[in-house]
């Protein structure tokens, strides 16, 4: 699905990617671990198509990102920090617009639906400005998932979230997943990582130094290996 | 790409239609213009029809910045530029869009306020009208498209409501220049309509050039 060859990012005379390579498979769901600064969310733009690599090779279901950005653009769903919302819109507003951008057919429809399945139906006509930081970040996942993307792009996606946003958004990453989708999650929160991931890669600024497969959802395995990698402890 | 334009140019008029921050600010300030003008100008005196396409043309340059200052501005809380940046449309939708927004917000204060100017200072242009709704639109068309693109330049900048005036107005002064030479012209002397033509001429070439290539460098801009 991603395959990542020789990737460098610069800016500012400053390397934040140092020769990235990376091949995800269709349907993994892989966790992207680091301390502050290591270049994951760079990685996570460039993938986004937000930012364009200083030089390397990143092909994204077999089309080139430089080439064929829209195609890779139409097949991916992006959920940074901020939550990409109008804060003056509603819920279903928002969802309408973004889906209209997809060319999503019956659009008004599905985003009724889409904000129930992230339980805000009772606020679907009131302005987003309005909302908690859980709340703006369900409707965010649901305008991330609206087009169904075969690809999912999260940045820190369970920062800041109460327990009930956290649920909802781990029940869309495991039924994107069940459906083929493959996720790309930038996180520090290990617990999550390993719930909800097969695969851990460790970054370390700009380089992975370590990626390896959780064949059992161990948290401890997933410490032991960041703590040794990053904080050099054995 | 005209969908996703027309897209987006509707999302921003419906933004403004909720919110009523920007087209209310720019009226308000052209209404304040004509009446302050009209207190320094006898009305009555008919040197005044000879400030009158100044007038017309301040209205229109420093309403114009107030909505161009916020076009790409309101694109930055909770990053929604981003979101349109990584949506299936071209950067060139996202000027599009946004141009046609703003030259549809620049066209409602000019039919609002330009009739205003008129009943104030008792001015009849009946006879000529078409030739001067031809130079409003061409003006508007190439300032706004120039202030367009320039305002998503600057909107990154700290800075960013000084530094578009500074850029805009001398990349726009021959738009400005050629739109007050034959609006007066037009206006006041109806006679020499073969030079107002030749204004108006030189306006709609600039219009062409400057739309083409704000539409070829805008991919540039917009990158994060």
């Amino acid at each position: 699905m991603i395959e990542i060859k020789k990737l460098t990012k610069q800016a500012d005379n400053k390397l934040i990617l140092r020769g990235i390579d990376l091949s995800i498979k269709k349907g993994e769901t892989v966790a992207i671990l680091g301390p502050n600064g290591a270049g994951k969310s760079t990685l996570l733009k460039v993938l986004a198509t937000l930012i364009k690599p200083s030089s390397g090779h990143v092909t994204i279901n077999g089309y080139d990102l430089r080439k064929n950005q829209m195609k890779i653009k139409k097949m991916m769903g992006y959920l940074p920090h901020s939550s990409l919302l109008y804060d003056h819109y509603s819920p279903l507003e928002n969802l309408v617009f973004f889906g209209n951008v997809y060319g999503i057919k019956n659009v008004e429809q599905k985003s009724i639906d889409l904000v129930r399945e992230v339980g805000l139906s009772f606020f679907l006509h009131e302005p987003v400005k309005n909302f908690s930081r859980g709340m703006i970040q369900r409707i965010a996942i649901a305008r991330a998932i609206i087009h169904e993307p075969p690809l999912l792009l999260l940045d820190e996606p369970h920062t800041g979230l109460d327990q009930g946003a956290i649920n909802i958004l781990n029940n869309v990453i495991l039924s994107m997943k069940e459906k083929g989708t493959t996720t790309l999650m930038v996180t520090h929160d290990f617990k999550q990582a390993t719930e909800l991931c097969d695969r851990i890669i460790i970054i370390k600024n700009g380089k992975i130094v370590d990626d390896f497969r959780l064949e059992e959802k161990k948290l401890n395995l997933v410490s032991e290996k960041y703590q040794l990698q990053v904080e050099g402890v054995s | 790409m005209l969908r996703a334009a027309l897209l987006l140019a509707k999302k921003d008029l419906l933004s403004e239609l909720k919110t009523k921050q920007v087209l209310a600010t720019m009226i308000i300030f052209a209404g304040l213009v004509i009446l302050v003008f009209s207190f320094a100008f006898d009305p009555a005196n008919n040197t005044t029809r000879a400030v009158i396409p100044g007038v017309i043309w301040v209205i229109i340059v420093f309403a114009g910045i107030l909505g161009l200052n916020r076009s790409f501005i309101s694109e930055q809380r909770n990053d929604t530029m981003h979101g349109l940046l990584i949506a299936p449309m071209e950067a060139s939708s996202i000027f599009l869009g946004k141009f046609l927004a703003n030259f549809s917000m620049i066209m409602i204060v000019e039919l609002v306020s330009l009739p205003f100017l008129f009943l104030l200072f008792d001015f009849h242009i009946l006879g000529y009208f078409p030739y001067f709704l031809l130079v409003l639109v061409i003006g508007s068309f190439g300032f706004i498209s120039i202030g367009t693109f320039l305002a998503a330049l600057s909107a990154n900048s700290k800075s960013s409501e000084m530094l578009l005036p500074l850029l805009l107005f001398p990349v726009t002064s021959p738009i400005l220049i050629g739109a007050v030479q034959a609006t007066r012209i037009i206006l006041t002397n109806i006679e020499k309509l073969s030079s107002a033509m030749a204004w108006i001429q030189l306006i709609a070439a600039y219009d062409v050039i400057f739309f083409v290539l704000c539409f070829i460098l805008i991919d540039y801009v917009l990158e994060v």
